[in-house]
């Protein structure tokens, strides 16, 4: 299992912690990550303003992995439907690869198709697989109630993902979870969107879709929130105290990356998996660990 | 009583509708199967924006935009407050793929001057810094600090990808 990693904009800058645990568990599971410093934003953001645009970036961003023969493990999952899609639609249709590579020619790339993108959880979920994750739980999470939060873009548009794991009644997370010994949380809002792309265009109702969230795990009395994606992870973490104090709420609710909750069950320690930068300290939780 | 007649603002008024305008958004990326819809309203019964706020309704738009209400549609901020989450193109019984509608308008948008002051400064920031957040000196030593490789605080090709595709003459104003 051999990866180019691909970071994104939110995590190298914002969420290290989700880099340093994925990188970290990685070198325990058999996985070897390669950095590519030349990629930059998927593309994401421009789908909205300009398709052409965030398509080239996106083809870009493939042609350097394909440049070191690797295909790319995502860790974000805006990241990875913006790629998935791109690497998709670029294999499976020659003249738009053709008028693609008009334009990267023009930045000295070129792209030949060959590329295919993963997210780190199915990465986990399907390469690693659930028996190789028991087996290297050695301290299991039993005591920990844990509600995983799939966001949108790690499993929809099921069309581009295989149908690897099912939209309307996600479990991979769930499975992952309870691979490390902890209890998976069923809850209603499960499949709910974190907000996070309209942030910026309306507060109010992206931290209202956050704070709908919150307030369901809560009440199902989770000890954290499991996360797959930094820009849930602004929603849930850095902008929890905020939904706090706007709507009169309290949850200090932990909410930690897969990797970094994989890393404390296999015993790795809090430290080397970033842990002290989470904006919600898990000092509980740590604490019924040791 | 009640009045049947619609505020002034929500009327439709047919001499200024574009009945074009369906064909045009159907040649968009994402846009090609926008014809297909019949108003069921299974997008906006699922969509969790909708559920908190009225002004954004999949249903409504699309039907905005069968009908030709060009401008309505592309100078609306509600068209923005798609959170792309997909629930609605899962969910479509007539495959309209509503989530790429309305990238698909956007696009249509941005084109007619309308761009949203928050996509406009991220699509900026990506420019400048080949990310959303750029990699400064300071996220560089944070980076060392915990073992993590240094990242450049810039990608010249992902402007040069906005000149060649005309992105960068959108964004100042001049047209593509």
């Amino acid at each position: 299992m051999k990866y180019a990693m691909f970071l994104g904009c939110t995590v190298p800058v914002r969420n290290l912690s989700y880099e340093l645990s994925a990188k970290r568990v990685a070198r325990e599971l058999g996985i070897e990550f390669v950095d590519v410093p030349e990629f930059s934003c998927c593309g994401y953001p421009v789908k909205s303003v300009h398709h052409e645009t965030a398509l080239l970036l996106a083809a870009r961003n493939l042609a350097l992995a394909e440049e070191k023969g690797l295909d790319i493990c995502t860790l974000c999952s805006a990241c990875t439907s913006v790629l998935t899609e791109a690497s998709r639609e670029l294999a499976a249709n020659e003249a738009l690869l053709a008028k693609v590579n008009r334009s990267l020619g023009a930045i000295g790339r070129s792209y030949s198709g060959k590329v295919r993108v993963k997210h780190l959880a199915r990465v986990f979920y399907e390469d690693v697989g659930l028996e190789a994750i028991k087996r290297v739980t050695r301290r299991p999470l039993d005591a920990f109630r844990i509600a995983s939060h799939y966001g949108c873009h790690y499993l929809k548009p099921s069309e581009i993902y295989d149908h690897f794991d099912h939209p309307e009644v996600p479990q991979s997370l769930d499975r992952l979870v309870e691979a490390t010994g902890a209890a998976p949380v069923d809850y209603a809002t499960k499949k709910e969107c974190c907000g996070g792309a309209i942030l910026g265009v309306d507060e109010n109702i992206a931290l209202s879709m956050a704070r709908a969230k919150l307030d369901d795990i809560k009440a199902n009395e989770a000890d954290a929130i499991n996360l797959i994606c930094p820009f849930c992870s602004i929603m849930y973490g850095a902008n929890q105290r905020k939904i706090q104090a706007k709507f009169g709420t309290k949850y200090d609710l932990p909410v930690l990356y897969y990797p970094q909750i994989l890393g404390l069950a296999m015993g790795i320690d809090a430290e080397e998996l970033g842990l002290s930068q989470n904006p919600i300290k898990p000092k509980a939780l740590l604490a019924k660990i040791s | 009583m009640e009045s049947n007649a619609c505020a002034e603002k929500d009327r439709v008024v047919v001499t200024v509708l574009d009945p074009k305008f369906k064909y045009e958004i159907a040649k968009e990326p994402g846009g090609e199967n926008i014809k297909y819809c019949f108003q069921c309203g299974t997008c906006t019964s699922g969509c969790p924006v909708a559920e908190l706020d009225s002004k954004y309704n999949p249903r409504r738009i699309i039907r905005m935009a069968i009908l030709g209400m060009r401008e309505r549609v592309l100078s609306g901020d509600f068209i923005w407050l798609c959170s792309t989450c997909y629930t609605c193109y899962e969910r479509c019984p007539q495959d309209v793929r509503i989530t790429e509608v309305m990238n698909a308008l956007k696009n249509m948008a941005v084109r007619a001057g309308y761009i949203h002051p928050a996509f406009r400064a991220q699509a900026e920031l990506i420019a400048g810094h080949g990310r959303l957040y750029e990699v400064d000196e300071f996220t560089n030593e944070k980076r060392a600090e915990v073992g993590l490789p240094a990242l450049p605080s810039s990608a010249p090709e992902v402007a040069e990808i906005y000149g060649v595709t005309g992105l960068d003459s959108l964004l100042s104003g001049k047209g593509a």
